[in-house]
């Protein structure tokens, strides 16, 4: 015992001897625990606040709308097989006349039961009561809605509802399962100040839209091993007649499918980040352990030949590399939960649980913990294993010394153009080429994150500027409640201020290619469409194909077809026409998965007139203030979007997202190039004290010899900067992969001044670490160096 | 970091090359104070060929390294050439070692990465007036193992690759630090030919510090040193060359 304890206390020595690379491997274990704890902390509390909030407030399995179907057809879907529960609810959307926004708001209005709370998606009442039924202006809204209004039951609200101008009384405010992440249809991000969700009675709502004794949607839920599918298919079949534009389940219910994008985004960073910190963590290990055991040699023999079994020694340097890492994760477990906290707090912002706060979930700190030593260990293995198999004898001796020998480059010629210094870098560098290629790929994977982190801005940047600039180029866009004939575009392009005109028909179809088939939209254009414009795969602006189908790319991919193909198109609105169309055209897309057609031809297709669903328009700036009032009082108008203002929403959400995103990963892939530079320079100061010393006393000045000495982690760096560029392209890619979505696809752009801030990045991590350890170099003691035998 | 560069310019035409005056120097504080060197006078001329002889921690590698400007003396001056060398700061040190001072060390101190020819070519490139490093290594008996990487060569030849290192910048001085410590007999020997010869016909002051008496035979002058301080500094009556050794 007591020599197991005096073994303790040279670790424990050992520890404070090593404490500066200790620190450095200490701080890249620590990015990795931390980043497993986040990622895992904030996945694990996103999932458990989501089904417990789900399960509680019963959220539904199935979603479906209709026209008007009679409330006893609602029976018969209840007997559906699998069928749980069901409500049969009213929604409509009107728009809002907000005193403080010159454009109309829009609400989705959504019924309440008369009597009890709904059968599923029940809301979270968070402030005053539910709408009473003998009061028909009463309606509860959403939290968010009411906080960026600074609304409290009391309020007013005027809203135009079917053509009528009235004022609704806010009772209450609330939440719903139904929409965690509460997007306007058409909108980008969210858009609180624009967008409401509203609870009103059934019957206020019967009375207003005409829907006495019937409703217009129906959320279901299922027994749990219900098949999804055979439900829709007898829910569609029920609905048809009663212009039922197809059910579907949660997978595509747009606030579901935003939360679930978001928590698989979270388990891919948890899966593809922490490795690669892991791997520089075991290398740095490695390297720094195997210098332990080269300078502790003769300590390795003498331990042994008083009798310190292979295993005791192992255990010592074990213990010694456990305990570094052990600091680690410790630093990484606070640093995770601090950041995890902020990180569950940024989500609260755009996902809205009633309940969410980040969770210690023991397991989650055991994995971390657990990964990180087991990764640290592993990565000492090599290091001990020289230790184990030292004998007495040999351990005591000196070590032979290190041969070398002219490398590649050299036999090229390239040996003239070398100073002795140089080639002393180069040749050292050469020696070890295993290491030293771990460490330019260790720089490089530090350079590769920065890339990483870096290349959102640029891709959101193209996002943006595609979407805003290039592909929609109006400054409105005004939604009608029901299809309108063209006639309706002369009087509103007589409108004051409305300086150009373009009508756009939305029709909801059924795009199937044998057993692939998507449910989504077509968007009818003019064939001489200014205000929208299509990019191609090249990305050259295309106009909208004059007969057939143009399909985004995404959509092109998920129904396994191309240009020239054919799709059989159900319509699911109007005469519910069907007919095989061609793909004539395939366009590049960033957000929304959608199919394009002449709108012509698709209100040919559909059987209809010449009708629009929508204009979009070019206004004049000065005039929007009136022409929006105007559409305030407009019964036709179902929304308007101001370009300028989802414009601006959207920035303001990304930097706001983005801003702490990138701070975060950008600190923590600047200390991977910390950790390597640190190690990288502190291990070439030890291995070449002595000739650095020689160089010194032969009357090289300390500039000369830290020349030597940063000369490698010059060349290291330099290597792994285009290596680490390259990295960076890959992980992009992969994350570009791994994010695509049908709500969105992050274009692969990477600007070269990216690259170059990540390499600037590097370059002074790097350049800082070096000179600290150069510094060394001045309290090197030349005499004792030169005396000592190497 | 400072710029260094070797602007030291001392007259090379003053006698004698050193002039020790109470050399002092004390190593630690208080109760726990070693004083290596106790109040040294000394001189030595230029181009003088000297062995210190002494036990260990009787102050001679003390002195040499106060000479060579590897450490401070803590009291007295040093002058070389009558230039104090106790006045320079670090940066005028190195300079002078430059410019100046040839080092032979016990344990050699070659680069390992750089073969017999880079390793003298590493004092030449940064030297005013140098002999080619091939020359230098010929005057050590090395000529044909020009391109061999330290491993790949005996201690006595790394020594001499030392000794070549040493002398090719045409040093005004060569200290040398037990320059057979590490060798046999043979070896040594042959190492300390090549330090007398250097001495002959580039006629620079040598100065070499050994346990081993015998050393002392070769010297013109041999200084004995006891507890810090000179005991005995006598010339050399009968002088007998490196072959004539034996120990």
């Amino acid at each position: 015992m007591r020599a197991l304890a005096t073994l303790d206390a040279k670790l424990l020595r050992d520890l404070w001897r090593l404490k500066g690379q200790g620190a450095a491997i200490c701080l890249v274990v620590a990015c990795a625990c931390a980043i497993i704890v986040v990622m895992l902390g904030t996945l694990t509390s996103l999932t458990i606040s989501r089904d417990a909030y789900y399960e509680r407030y019963r959220f539904a399995d199935v979603f479906a709308t209709a026209t008007r179907a009679p409330l006893g057809l609602a029976d018969r879907i209840a007997e559906i097989d699998g069928v749980k529960a069901m409500e049969a609810r009213i929604a409509a959307f009107v728009l809002l006349d907000l005193p403080e926004l010159a454009e109309p708001a829009r609400a989705r209005l959504l019924s309440l039961p008369e009597a009890g709370r709904p059968s599923l998606n029940d809301i979270v009442l968070r402030k005053g009561r539910l709408p009473d039924p003998n009061r028909p202006d009463e309606v509860v809204v959403n939290e968010s809605f009411a906080e960026a209004h600074a609304m409290e039951p009391g309020a007013s609200l005027a809203a135009n509802i079917e053509g009528k101008r009235r004022t609704l009384r806010v009772v209450g405010v609330a939440l719903s399962p139904e929409f965690v992440y509460t997007i306007g249809p058409g909108d980008l991000v969210p858009d609180e100040r624009r967008f409401a969700i509203a609870w009103m009675g059934r019957r206020a709502m019967e009375a207003a839209f005409d829907l006495d004794g019937a409703f217009n949607d129906l959320v279901l839920s299922l027994y749990p091993g219900t098949s999804e599918q055979s439900v829709i298919e007898r829910l569609d079949v029920l609905l048809r007649p009663y212009g039922g534009l197809g059910a579907y389940g949660r997978d595509d219910q747009i606030s579901h499918t935003f939360l679930q994008g978001e928590l698989d985004q979270l388990g891919t960073m948890a899966t593809l980040l922490p490795p690669i910190f892991l791997a520089v963590a075991a290398f740095l290990l490695n390297v720094v352990m195997a210098r332990v055991v080269a300078t502790e040699r003769s300590e390795i023999g003498l331990m042994k030949a008083f009798g310190y079994s292979n295993a005791g020694v192992a255990a010592h340097y074990l213990k010694l590399a456990v305990g570094i890492c052990a600091i680690g994760v410790l630093l990484g477990w606070g640093t995770g939960i601090w950041l995890g906290r902020g990180m569950t707090g940024l989500y609260a912002q755009n996902y809205k649980f009633p309940f969410l706060f980040f969770r210690f979930e023991a397991w989650v700190f055991l994995v971390s913990g657990g990964v990180c030593i087991g990764a640290c260990a592993l990565g000492t293995l090599n290091a001990i294993r020289g230790a184990v198999r030292l004998t007495p004898a040999e351990a005591m001796r000196p070590p032979q010394p290190t041969g070398y020998h002219a490398g590649f480059i050299e036999s090229l010629g390239a040996q003239r153009l070398m100073s002795q210094p140089n080639r002393m870098v180069v040749r050292h560098f050469f020696r070890w080429p295993i290491r030293s290629g771990l460490t330019v790929l260790g720089i490089a994977s530090s350079c590769g994150l920065l890339v990483m982190s870096l290349f959102f801005s640029d891709s959101i940047d193209e996002m943006t500027d595609s979407f805003f600039f290039k592909n929609q180029r109006f400054s409105t866009a005004l939604t009608f409640t029901e299809i309108q004939n063209r006639e309706v575009l002369h009087d509103l392009a007589s409108l004051p201020g409305v300086m150009r005109i373009e009508p756009v028909r939305f029709a909801s179809v059924r795009l199937v290619n044998g057993p692939l088939s998507e449910r989504t939209a077509i968007t009818g254009l003019s064939a001489d469409a200014r205000l929208s414009q299509l990019i191609d795969t090249q990305g050259r602006p295309v106009e909208i194909a004059p007969g057939g189908l143009t399909l985004s790319d995404f959509l092109a991919k998920e129904l396994g077809v191309s240009a020239g193909d054919w799709l059989r198109v159900e319509a699911l609105e109007g005469r519910r026409r069907v007919e095989a169309l061609r793909v004539s055209r395939v366009i590049t897309e960033n957000i929304g998965s959608a199919a394009y057609m002449d709108i012509a031809a698709l209100n040919r297709f559909m059987g209809e007139g010449q009708v629009a669903s929508a204009v979009r328009m070019v206004t004049d700036a000065h005039a929007e203030e009136a022409l929006f009032a105007e559409f305030k009082t407009m019964p036709i108008v179902q929304g308007v979007a101001s370009q300028r203002a989802a414009y601006t929403r959207f920035v303001e959400l990304l930097d706001q997202i983005m801003g702490v995103t990138i701070t975060v990963y950008v600190t923590f892939g600047s200390l991977i190039a910390v950790g390597i530079a640190y190690n990288s320079a502190r291990i070439s100061l030890a291995e070449r004290s002595r000739e650095l010393a020689s160089m010194r006393v032969l009357g090289f000045t300390q500039t000369e010899a830290a020349t030597v000495l940063l000369g490698e982690l010059a060349l290291v760096t330099v290597l792994a900067l285009p290596i680490g560029c390259l990295m960076g392209y890959g992980l992009a890619a992969l994350l570009v992969g791994a994010f695509e979505s049908e709500l969105y696809r992050i274009p692969l752009i990477i600007e070269p001044s990216t690259y170059g801030w990540a390499m600037v990045i590097v370059l002074a991590s790097a350049c800082a670490t070096g000179l600290m350890v150069a510094r060394r170099l001045s309290q090197l003691d030349l005499v004792a160096v030169m005396k000592v035998q190497e | 970091m400072q710029p260094e560069t070797p602007t030291t310019e001392l007259d090379s035409k003053a006698r004698p090359a050193f002039r020790a005056v109470g050399l002092t120097k004390i190593y630690g504080e208080g109760q726990s104070a070693v004083r290596a060197l106790r109040g040294v006078d000394l001189e030595i001329g230029e181009g003088e060929f000297i062995v210190l002889l002494g036990p260990s921690g009787s102050g001679k590698s003390t002195l040499l390294n106060i000479i060579g400007g590897l450490d401070n003396a803590t009291e007295g001056r040093i002058f070389f050439r009558d230039q104090d060398i106790t006045a320079l700061d670090a940066r005028r040190l190195t300079a002078f070692r430059r410019a100046h001072i040839g080092y032979i060390f016990q344990f050699y101190n070659l680069i390992a990465s750089l073969t017999a020819r880079e390793n003298v070519a590493l004092v030449t490139e940064i030297a005013r007036d140098p002999i080619p490093p091939e020359e230098a290594l010929t005057l050590v008996g090395l000529g044909d193992r020009l391109d061999h990487f330290p491993a790949q060569m005996s201690g006595g030849e790394q020594q001499r690759v030392a000794v070549a290192r040493a002398v090719a910048k045409r040093p005004d001085v060569l200290l040398c630090d037990e320059p057979t410590g590490a060798l046999d007999s043979a070896t040594g020997i042959a190492v300390l030919e090549a330090i007398e010869q250097v001495n002959r016909e580039l006629q620079a002051t040598v100065i070499v510090i050994t346990h081993n008496q015998a050393i002392g035979a070769i010297a013109e002058r041999v200084i004995s040193f006891a507890d810090g301080k000179i005991a005995g500094d006598r010339r050399n009556q009968a002088r007998i060359t490196s072959a004539e050794l034996s120990w």
